[in-house]
């Protein structure tokens, strides 16, 4: 069997799949909910009537003229979904419909011609982009932990292998002494990409020196950020990276037991990591006698169950153990005492990924990018009003206005359309996190520049914001997660963001004074000493940030009781601005209780005693003219 | 009795009790308080401690659940892009009043998300476990529509 094993190449099946030509659907949840699973079905349908012979099945004997049908893992681009790949011409069709498959089989699977009305068209040029490789989207970012999503089917174990998977697990095992992969990544400078950037060679080091002959590493995949889907992404598109990741962890740290810990929220998640574990398995990468190296590992998939606190480390340890998923205080810190009293490393996903390129490729070339207090890529998820929402991965220091501006395309209105000056601000790092405004658009994105203007990378979501977006209700809005999340542990957490959440619904209710403000930030300060852990800790953050940049807006809510952009309802004053009604009467037959009135062609009038704040004039005007909603 | 089996499989350890109340809601939908007792007889814990764990999680329902789960996405993207109005659209629909969630013939159960990790198709809302991307309040109360109407027919 160890003969086989240390051949990967050779398992993967030679070249036959290079020169075939392969038809990928996406199949990640975005692509999914917008139907990718019938485009597959119809491509098999339409391909067998059209006479072509296709392989689903990934084998070594398969002629060149075979074609080969294929699911993928999230290509990013959620928005354009479902986007249908074809190789090796490198075409990408983008919104494919069951009804665009035959066209495709007729014109480019058979008469090699690309239709150019599936291409992507990029807004600002307006050229048709043929694939990847022409969209700025993609052209701007540099992908590492991304690369081969979308590429490789992420339920066959043999593309992956394919792709010079599993080389570094091998390496690592049969080659490397538990030292060298330490200094190895100590020396790449790899920081957790979950959220703190602790130094992840540090971690590995305190618990590789631990005297236990039992060890654990778990996988963190308990991505609670609301608005982040970086760690979905990659366990979906490719979840061998992470389980070699994984695996070289172990290895450094002598442990042989591993668990991935992924929330519940990601079925499609949890089925892939299940069934790469699988494979694993039946290919003697994980069990006994990994690699014929007589060690053993074994990696087991245990599903959250809906708790943003069991992303911190210790809460995550006693929910493993079945318990509340409240955390402790450290020391002792998990690498000394952690999952069951024994030494444990928690590695996020996306750590366990790039773990991978460095022991493949040395710490050397990780560190050609990014900063040098941040090497290497991070991804982040663009989401909010922007242009193109998906998964953005570049090197760290890359500024806010490449990736939002230029990668993501620019900002856009209520109505989906670019806005050349609609960028308000950027909301980082989800609840824990701050938020960016203009001043910080060539700020280069890093740990440490991020801390210093109050905000963190966290798992690196990136919300954008347009100039409608009520940055008091923004800060209400994640006050409302984490007193939620908050497990009740630590009073000052608690209760004090319970508090604090009433005090910002004074504010957007108009009940609030000058006193509220001052009270509002002594708690938040308050709350960030007191608590034990990092939810509680940086809680108070969207409210501290969000004071620091947008001040004048809680302000105009407390002492004008107007809220500038109209999104709070009790203070919203709706009007209509005679200069730029034109009196279609679109409005008028849209309210539904009767408060517009006004003559035909003459500036209507919304009667404010009638009027419910509904804001549905404010979205049937074409001329932008009812303000205050 | 599927629970004694469920229990079975994850060998009557306390430290399991994550999976198992996975296990049972998904056999019952939801964790009915006698089979919470049960549980925490055979793993010889307290029921208190089961209960714990059972309200911790949100993950675990302690009431029945409605025939049809509709779960909208109140993450950051999904929120910002307007998710609260089709939330308000479709418990206006339901007759929903206050802190309610489940409607009086047990038809639907309507609850919020923190995040689907669907971002790219704000704002999301799932039907029955599948999907529904760019929702606005109208095509929210256009699937409910349609769900009432087949089970009228």
């Amino acid at each position: 069997m160890s003969t086989r094993i240390l051949n990967i190449s050779d398992m993967a099946g030679g070249n036959g799949a290079k020169t075939q030509r392969r038809v990928i659907v996406c199949a990640g949840t975005g692509c999914v909910a917008n139907g990718s699973y019938e485009v597959v079905q119809a491509f098999a349908e339409q391909i067998t009537a059209a006479g072509i012979s296709v392989t689903t099945e990934f084998k070594a004997e398969q002629s060149a003229h075979d074609l080969r049908l294929n699911k993928s893992g999230c290509q990013g681009f959620c928005q354009m979904g479902p986007l249908v790949t074809i190789l090796p011409d490198g075409i990408l069709y983008n919104k494919v419909k069951v009804g665009d498959v035959p066209e495709i089989v007729s014109k480019t699977l058979v008469g090699n011609e690309v239709i150019d009305r599936l291409l992507y068209v990029d807004p600002a040029t307006k050229t048709h982009c043929k694939g990847i490789d022409d969209i700025p989207f993609y052209q701007r970012q540099q992908r590492f932990v991304l690369k081969e999503c979308g590429v490789i089917d992420p339920e066959e174990i043999q593309e992956y292998l394919y792709h010079g998977g599993y080389k570094a697990a091998k390496k690592a095992v049969l080659e490397m002494t538990q030292e060298e992969i330490v200094s190895e990544i100590l020396k790449s400078g790899l920081r957790g990409r979950g959220g703190g950037g602790f130094p992840t060679g540090r971690k590995w080091e305190a618990a590789r020196v631990q005297k236990s002959a039992k060890k654990y590493v778990i996988c963190n995949a308990d991505e609670g950020d609301p608005g982040a889907f970086m760690n979905r992404s990659v366990m979906e598109g490719n979840p061998h990276s992470v389980l070699e990741g994984l695996m070289i962890a172990a290895r450094a740290i002598g442990a042989d037991e591993t668990l991935i810990y992924v929330r519940t929220e990601y079925p499609l998640a949890v089925a892939r990591m299940k069934r790469a574990v699988e494979d694993a398995q039946k290919m003697g990468f994980l069990g006994d006698n990994i690699f014929g190296s007589g060690q053993s590992l074994n990696c087991e998939v245990m599903e959250g169950a809906g708790a943003f606190v069991c992303g911190e480390e210790t809460a995550m340890i006693a929910s493993i153990e079945g318990q509340r998923g409240m955390p402790r205080p450290k020391p002792p810190f998990p690498a000394q005492s952690g999952l069951w009293g024994k030494p444990t490393i928690i590695n996020n996903v996306e750590t366990l990924a790039h773990v991978v390129r460095i022991i493949n490729q040395g710490a050397d070339t990780f560190r050609e990018l990014g900063s040098p207090a941040s090497p290497g890529t991070k991804t982040f998820a663009l989401t909010g009003h922007v242009a193109n929402t998906g998964l953005v991965e570049v090197p760290f220091g890359t500024t806010l206005r490449e990736v939002v501006l230029n990668i993501g395309g620019g900002i856009t209105d209520r109505r989906g359309k670019v806005k050349p000056n609609g960028f308000k601000a950027v909301q980082i790092g989800g609840p824990s996190g701050g938020c960016l405004t203009q001043e910080h658009l060539d700020l280069p994105l890093d740990y440490d520049s991020l801390r210093s203007v109050g905000a963190m990378v966290g798992s690196g979501g990136l919300v954008a914001m347009n100039e409608k977006t009520c940055m008091v209700s923004i800060a209400r809005f994640f006050m409302d997660f984490t007193q939620r999340e908050s497990c009740g542990k630590c009073v000052l957490c608690r209760e004090g963001t319970r508090q604090l959440l009433a005090m910002l619904d004074d504010i957007i209710e108009g009940r609030a004074t000058g006193e509220t403000l001052v009270l509002m930030e002594k708690l938040a300060l308050a709350v960030q000493k007191g608590s034990l852990c990092g939810l509680g800790k940086t809680a108070p953050n969207p409210v501290l940030s969000t004071l620091r940049y947008f001040r004048h807006e809680y302000d105009a809510h407390v002492f004008h009781k107007h809220c500038p952009t109209g999104q709070c309802k009790a203070l919203a004053k709706p009007s209509i601005d005679p200069a730029k009604c034109k009196g279609c009467t679109a409005c008028a037959k849209k309210c539904p209780v009767g408060a517009i009135t006004g003559e035909k062609k003459k500036p209507h009038v919304i009667d404010q005693a009638k009027c419910i704040v509904c804001g549905a004039c404010a979205d049937t005007c074409k001329l932008e003219a009812v303000v205050g909603v | 009795m599927k629970v004694s089996a469920i229990l079975e499989k994850y060998g009557r350890k306390p430290s399991r009790l994550v999976p198992i109340l996975q296990a049972v809601q998904e056999e019952y939908r939801y964790l009915p308080k006698e089979v919470l007792t049960y549980v925490a007889m055979v793993l010889d814990v307290s029921p208190a401690r089961v209960y714990g764990v059972a309200t911790f999680y949100s993950h675990f329902a302690i009431e029945p659940k409605g025939k049809h789960l509709i779960r909208l996405c109140d993450g950051t993207a999904c929120h910002v892009k307007d998710s609260v109005p089709i939330l308000d659209a479709i418990r206006k629909r339901l007759k929903l009043d206050g802190k309610q969630t489940t409607t009086g013939d047990m038809l639907f159960t309507v609850e919020t998300v923190a995040c689907l990790g669907a971002c790219g198709l704000a704002p999301v809302v799932v039907v029955d476990g599948q999907a529904h991307g760019q929702m606005t309040p109208e095509s929210g109360v256009e699937i409910i529509e349609g769900i009432i109407s087949s089970e009228q027919s």
